[in-house]
């Protein structure tokens, strides 16, 4: 049957057709729906896992056994599991094994824009990469095959919009793959002795690869009516080209992406006027191609920042396209905000108010950064808020320990925020640390998390205790505020600031978008007490605006939190 | 034919998901190829979001660019105003009124402009505007933007109202189908 689906979706669907039983990953946009979607097949077991290394490693467990798996991840989540990685090159799978990774070229949702190609070569595993929904469920179905066929694991990278585009797909029936699990310490306990037995394995399987890359159908040829020129492409930027091109000129389309062939590209070299390679980020192929010994341009023309487009293509080809019209009038720019009723609002406000240096980490509060709170001094990756606190206040020798903190959700302490914490307790570091527990995954939208008491299929499930967790790891003081509450959250982080020994303050209260919680009625203005004064319009609330002098409650956001309530000292801001 | 590409701006949180959700499945029923590509994340949290749906007998791109839109329906006029470059010439700008101040607008550190609709036409470009708030509260709900728009649109299309209906059967949860058919009716008749 002919349907729409997500990229995301047709993995999961590619992966439930190859008979997959095991998902383990971490949600991480744009690869979240890939897992959310899995979930709904009863066949297939699927998790979330605390991080991606967790996940990496559990489906590699379930490989062993004889199962096959996947997990799937965003492009810095392939970071935190890169340990697991380079090793299950060495070991291989038993039943087959695919890591899913999506990058984010253009940054919708990302700290940073690398290119994960990188590491197919650099860990010597095969690397697939559809270019529409379609794609992505066949070669979710090759890279089981290629997996066991080659005893490798098999990377299957998605980007934004092949993860986040819907397309026609037709859908097949699923089959199962059992294996038995045998012991093999050779091949499975990477020790020096047996790891110099793997290496030069992995050596002669990328070998058998390229000459499997020069037949596979996935590195096909599509003819063109000039030789002029003949472009090499893979993913989104087939699609780019094709749009702009259409069957003017030969196209090169790869689909494994690593290791690629080096006979075929040599003919399609040779067959072509002028090689163009045109692809997004870095310049993975066109280096592959110069490897090779070929002439060929590529980021001479196209950027490795950002994303492409059709227009892109057209205009580093020197291709006329259409325009449309600019007004000349300047549009203010309307970044992401807290939402209404945020939870986060009314902590970083008394952050901003004590003036405080703040490490942030990664989640809806890297939007503290944001005018008017602006009270986060750093963001770098997920858990570096609280190993980051630990090293600026110990290179402080004290100096900060009163006005610095770091500030991490619930998920992201779960996913990496732990392992910092014990350092402050071990190396005793007296900083405070605020774990902001909106009691859910919030930013990728709403997944369940250790802490939460859901597992991912809804599932009542075990559910972490911060409190108890924090204590064990040698953190004596450990309070738990309100948010919605500002002069409880001034007073405690005050108090925890003040203590001369690491602490933790847990900020708890579930996120306003959260189906559960019960929204109270929308706050109204007293015109006769407002004067127009802006205090409320400190916490930077997208539902409050001032229109001809008095403060404005935009009533379809408004969800009653009463934060502004709090600030407004002439009491025109009430709840009805 | 050639591919046509409808493009759905707004405010993160308008309902823009469903609105294509909606659209592909109706165009899925008319046989087309279709791509439609959305915006997860973090820009959804308040910020300005783009859904780009193409259809016809074959289409590559995912997105659609500069001076290609056939239609871009806005659910706010600020947003109709920064995308107004992405319609091709004699494509169609249909508008919901309502406005909804972005931050920087919030905190005064910048000015949401006056007169948008007069100046967007004044641009020469064929503007339907209509306050599509008003007409999905007089549905039943403010949140039902979505479906008055979508009404509007099917204005310009040759595909028969009960398919539409249809669709959005498909689409929305049974108790609120009626306001969501109420709001679609509201926006054709307006």
């Amino acid at each position: 049957m002919k349907q729409l689906m997500l990229g995301n979706e047709a993995v999961a669907r590619g992966l439930y057709e190859a008979g997959c039983s095991f998902v383990s990953s971490y949600p991480g946009t744009p690869s979240t729906e890939i897992t959310e979607a899995i979930a709904k097949y009863p066949e297939v077991y699927a998790e979330w896992a605390p991080n991606e290394k967790v996940a990496m490693e559990a489906a590699f467990g379930a490989s062993v056994a004889g199962r096959r798996s996947f997990c799937g991840m965003k492009h810095v989540g392939l970071n935190v599991a890169a340990d697991p990685l380079f090793t299950i090159s060495y070991t291989g799978v038993n039943a087959g094994m695919i890591i899913g990774v999506a990058d984010d070229a253009g940054m919708h949702s990302s700290q940073n824009e690398q290119d994960s190609r990188h590491y197919a070569r650099a860990a010597k595993i095969p690397m697939l990469e559809p270019s529409d929904s379609a794609e992505a469920l066949e070669f979710t179905k090759l890279a089981y095959e290629i997996s066991e066929k080659f005893d490798t694991p098999v990377l299957i990278k998605m980007c934004t919009r092949v993860s986040h585009s819907q397309s026609v797909v037709a859908t097949g029936d699923r089959v199962e793959v059992l294996k038995e699990y045998e012991k093999d310490i050779p091949k499975y306990v990477m020790m020096p002795g047996n790891a110099k037995r793997r290496h030069p394995v992995v050596e002669a399987r990328t070998r058998a690869l390229v000459e499997y890359a020069e037949t596979a159908s996935v590195n096909r040829i599509e003819s063109g009516e000039s030789r002029q020129i003949g472009i090499i492409t893979s993913s989104t930027s087939y699609q780019y080209v094709k749009e702009v091109f259409g069957n003017t000129y030969p196209v090169l389309k790869l689909g494994l992406i690593w290791p690629m062939p080096e006979k075929k590209i040599c003919d399609f070299a040779a067959s072509v006027d002028k090689l163009i390679v045109i692809e997004e980020l870095d310049g993975f192929i066109e280096s592959h191609c110069k490897n090779l010994g070929l002439a060929c341009e590529g980021k001479e023309k196209f950027p490795c920042i950002d994303e492409l487009s059709q227009n892109a293509v057209a205009d580093a080809m020197g291709k006329t396209h259409e325009s449309g019209i600019k007004l000349g009038e300047v549009i203010p720019a309307r970044p992401p905000v807290m939402c209404a009723g945020c939870p986060h609002r009314g902590l970083f406000y008394t952050l901003k108010k004590n003036k405080l240096t703040v490490l942030g980490d990664i989640g809806c509060y890297t939007l503290g950064a944001v005018a008017p709170l602006a009270a986060v001094d750093t963001v770098i990756c997920m858990g570096a808020s609280v190993s980051g606190l630990h090293g600026f206040s110990k290179s402080q020798q004290g100096a900060m320990d009163n006005r610095t903190v770091a500030v991490i959700g619930d998920s992201t302490f779960m996913h990496s925020g732990i392992t910092g914490l014990v350092n402050m307790a071990y190396n005793e570091s007296n900083a405070t640390v605020i774990i902001v527990d909106n009691s859910i995954t919030g930013m990728t939208g709403h997944q369940q998390n250790p802490t939460t008491g859901f597992n991912l299929k809804g599932d009542p499930c075990a559910k972490i205790d911060l409190e108890t967790l924090c204590r064990a790891v040698g953190i004596r003081r450990v309070r738990v505020i309100d948010p919605y509450d500002l002069a409880q959250c001034d007073e405690v982080i005050k108090e925890e600031l003040a203590a001369n020994e690491p602490s933790v303050i847990i900020s708890r209260r579930p996120c306003a978008l959260l189906k559960y919680v019960k929204h109270k009625k929308p706050l109204k203005v007293d015109a006769d007490k407002c004067v127009g004064c802006k205090a409320c319009m400190k916490i930077g609330c997208p539902a409050i605006s001032i229109i001809d002098g008095k403060a404005k409650v935009d009533e379809t956001q408004c969800v009653g939190c009463g934060v502004c309530e709090q600030l407004c000292k002439l009491g025109a801001l009430k709840e009805v | 034919m050639e591919t046509k590409n409808i493009m759905i701006v707004g405010v993160g949180g308008q309902g823009s998901l469903l609105a294509s959700k909606l659209l592909g499945r109706l165009l899925l029923t008319k046989g087309y190829d279709i791509k439609v590509s959305e915006v997860h994340g973090m820009s959804q949290r308040g910020g300005s979001v783009v859904t780009y749906v193409r259809f016809g007998e074959k289409v590559y791109s995912p997105v659609i660019d500069k001076g290609q839109a056939d239609f871009i329906v806005s659910f706010e006029l600020l947003e109709a105003a920064r995308w107004t470059e992405f319609l091709k010439p004699g494509g169609k700008l249909i508008a919901n009124t309502q406005q909804i101040n972005p931050m920087p607008v919030i905190i005064g550190a910048a000015e949401y402009p006056k007169d948008l609709a007069d100046k967007i036409l004044a641009a020469g470009i064929d503007l339907d505007a209509m306050d599509a708030l008003s007409l999905a509260e007089e549905a039943g709900s403010a949140k039902a933007v979505n479906l008055v728009l979508m009404g509007r649109l099917s204005k310009y299309f040759d595909i028969p109202e009960e398919e539409w209906l249809q669709a959005i059967e498909a689409s929305v949860p049974p108790k609120f189908l009626d306001m969501n058919i109420k709001a679609f009716k509201l926006g054709v008749n307006a």
